[in-house]
């Protein structure tokens, strides 16, 4: 029996939308029912909610799209719910009791386009200031109504929570997140070691963490609202600029989401340099995450290090791209341009030496007793609460979650060359940490796989400047290089995205700081940062 | 008599033919030779200056893409210890130079306009990228500032998304000439309203 058929048999209102991707459509009375009984299913649970995203359909609907994956079997499912209207407000169940990762992202819906979810302990909005007006991502929201307001922001230290009562009347409570006897030191967002514009706030007893409150939002953009201006080519641009460590990878998966809805089959040729490409990106990143970890630890010779072995990447970009940091590569229908006559002889060169100075790295860092003792054992996740908390990649990887899209759900060719999945099992910073350092090694082994072999052929098919596709919902994700990016795209039939959504690889994994760092030390707070790898543009967008 | 003319600064590894955009900077001389300066306070304003413009410290405001291609230019092919812009500070108060790298959006921009005033004169401030000068790609926004040139005064332009590294050092180069050219002593005490210059000029005349 199929996920749709259960569904249908648990709840026999249930409809069908088959317009591009499968949907299955629940009344919002009955979707905690059958979420429940999803989760809890005793063959296939599915127990890792992969992206859940808001929508205002027009003319006064709000929606939301849950996209389930089954953690043991990897089969997929997307579930519609409908917000209902009750005093006013647009509303629907909170699922954050089955999933803890709908926590941030309910919070999300509820920033961007005001559906309020019962039962949800933290209503609070995420990216938004918390006195703006209206909701960004309705249809009707005024571009020009929120000025630019230059007052200090003031933080409340309380949560609204809304509860559905029997008698269909709601009761509105408060949650504390900090008691005024807290004492709560400010983290960011000017911090050389949160990557970025993050901020934590983050209360102590003595130098034991209490909790975490990560406020974000320092470096949001607004770009799914800004892509529902733009055409589907021009909406590329903005993937590179997301997480840009991941800027080949993000890209492929949007193309790739826009080449399934139009229907383009695109040449062997550019799949090989999507993908060679595409794991060039993998150990550029995980270079750049050794530097960076390594300077949040204290140490400096290992950042040269890192950034030696990067250039040469960054050279090998910029020969074929003309970028270096941010490419803008690919396109729908294939590649902007051929490679370059030196990019096989430098690839190859490269993965050569890779592999012969990798040691240098292990000598100076790994091995040093510094590294194994602020590491190991320190900021533990366990596999349940990284899947629950959506901590897909590399710190998925390090608590036992087998969760790579590259072999859960092969795209491009990775089907056809042969890799393993870098699993470690403890879950401490120590295990995401070597995720990565063993990952590097497995993306030269599929380079040197591929780079002998690029076919003969076009780099890009025609495609029309102006694009429309059919009406649906459509997805892609690829397994960037922290994590699973994902691409909801939702059309109109117009040459414009009615919606276009995307899975932040980071929101998660900034989400699953409390979890770790709770009653950890809060000197190694920022280490588990370092190790978790998370990227504030990507989060923010 | 006791008047130093102001010109562009040259030094052996700076000279003015190998800058594109000296004309700002030759408005800047004639400004500061309207007034004079003497020679023995101008000429220890040379060595303080020599001395401030080759150790600008910054404060990295990182927000996002360009960031990265600052720390770029730390590691060792680019280096910009060469040119005495090494030591990136983390606070304001330790910090000469305010390097605004990526988008800076509503919640973010009060924050900058307050790390800016917690910043201790001199102080300068480099717009890199075309998020800060303009907004960037992201202009049409609901929540992006356009060009934080509206919010704080800025010295330097970098162009680009993000710049090359040579890039980079072509905007922190004309920052440094910029500083070179400054009265650290001289012109600021005696500083008067431009109409008041005007009539004594007339006057000697």
């Amino acid at each position: 029996m199929t996920t749709e058929e259960k569904i249908k048999q648990w709840c026999p209102q249930a409809g069908t939308e088959t317009a591009g991707e499968t949907v299955v459509h629940v009344p919002a009375d009955r979707l905690e029912d059958v979420c429940r009984r999803l989760h809890d299913d005793a063959e296939e649970p599915m127990d890792y909610l992969r992206d859940l995203v808001g929508v205002d359909q027009g003319e006064g609907c709000l929606s939301t799209y849950y996209q389930l994956e089954s953690s043991r079997t990897g089969s997929r499912v997307m579930l519609r719910a409908d917000a209902v209207e009750r005093e006013g407000r647009a509303m629907l169940p909170s699922v954050s009791g089955l999933w803890k990762t709908a926590e941030i992202k309910e919070r999300e819906a509820y920033d961007f386009l005001g559906i309020l979810f019962t039962g949800n302990p933290d209503m609070r909005r995420l990216f938004l200031r918390e006195d703006w007006n209206g909701y960004p991502l309705r249809k009707d929201y005024d571009m020009d109504s929120n000025p630019l307001d230059m007052g200090n922001e003031e933080n409340a230290d309380v949560t609204e929570e809304f509860r559905l009562m029997p008698d269909g009347t709601l009761e509105r409570r408060e949650n504390v997140v900090f008691n005024p006897d807290d004492f709560v030191v400010n983290i960011g967002p000017q911090h050389p070691s949160t990557h970025g514009a993050l901020r934590l706030r983050t209360s102590l007893d003595g130098e034991t963490v209490k909790k975490i409150d990560p406020v974000l939002g320092y470096i949001h953009r607004g770009i799914e609202k800004l892509s529902e201006s733009l055409t589907y080519p021009q909406t590329l641009a903005f993937t590179d600029r997301l997480d840009y460590l991941s800027a080949h990878q993000n890209r492929h998966a949007l193309c790739m989401c826009i080449e399934r809805a139009a229907g383009i089959e695109i040449s062997e040729r550019a799949q090989y340099i999507r993908t060679i490409m595409d794991e060039l990106q993998r150990v550029a990143s995980h270079l750049l995450f050794y530097s960076c970890l390594v300077m949040d630890m204290g140490a400096l010779t290992p950042f040269f290090y890192g950034f030696r072995e990067r250039e040469m990447i960054l050279d090998i970009f910029e020969e074929t791209t003309g970028g270096r940091l941010i490419q803008n590569y690919n396109m729908i229908g294939g590649v902007q341009a051929d490679i370059h006559p030196d990019f096989v002889r430098k690839v190859k060169a490269f993965t050569k030496h890779m592999r012969e100075i990798i040691h240098e790295y292990h000598e100076i860092f790994t091995d040093s007793v510094i590294a194994r003792t602020r590491l190991k054992g320190v900021g533990k996740l366990s596999r349940e609460e990284a899947i629950s908390l959506g901590a897909t990649g590399g710190t998925g990887r390090a608590t036992g979650w087998s969760n790579d899209v590259r072999k859960r759900h092969p795209y491009a060719l990775y089907d056809k060359v042969d890799f393993k999945e870098i699993i470690y099992t403890h879950g401490d910073s120590w295990d995401r940490y070597m995720v990565r350092m063993d990952e590097i090694l497995e993306s030269c082994h599929i380079i040197d796989q591929l780079i002998d072999n690029i076919p003969a052929g076009e780099f890009r098919v025609k495609v029309k400047p102006v694009l429309k596709l059919p009406e649906g919902v459509f997805t892609a994700s690829v397994e960037s290089s922290r994590g699973e990016f994902g691409v909801f795209l939702m059309s109109r039939g117009d040459k414009s995205p009615w919606r276009l959504h995307f899975r932040s690889t980071g929101l998660p994994l900034v989400h699953t700081m409390d979890t770790v760092c709770r009653n950890g030390k809060i000197a190694d707070l920022i280490a588990i940062g370092g190790t978790l790898d998370f990227v504030i543009p990507d989060i923010d967008r | 008599m006791e008047v130093k003319n102001h010109k562009l600064a040259t030094t052996k590894d700076m000279r003015p033919e190998e800058f594109k955009n000296n004309d700002y900077l030759l408005r800047m001389a004639e400004e500061l030779n309207r007034d004079g300066a003497g020679i023995v306070l101008s000429t220890v304003d040379d060595v303080i200056n020599w001395g401030r413009s080759n150790s600008v410290w910054s404060l990295a405001l990182g927000t996002s893409c360009c960031a990265i291609e600052f720390m770029a230019l730390g590691a060792a092919r680019y280096d910009m210890a060469r040119f005495g812009f090494e030591v990136t500070r983390n606070s304001p108060r330790q910090a000469d130079l305010l390097m605004v790298l990526g988008t800076i959006t509503y919640r973010m921009a009060p924050l900058m306009k307050r790390l800016y005033d917690q910043m201790a004169e001199p102080k300068y401030v480099i717009a890199v990228g075309g998020c800060t000068i303009s907004g960037g790609p992201f202009r049409k926004g609901y929540h992006v500032v356009d060009g934080i040139d509206k919010i704080i005064p800025v010295d330097v332009y970098i162009p680009g998304c993000p710049p090359r590294p040579e890039a980079f050092f072509y905007g922190m180069m004309q920052l440094q000439r910029k500083i070179k050219m400054e009265r650290f002593l001289g012109g600021r005490n005696r500083k008067e309203k431009p109409e008041d210059g005007e009539t004594k000029r007339e006057e000697k005349a």
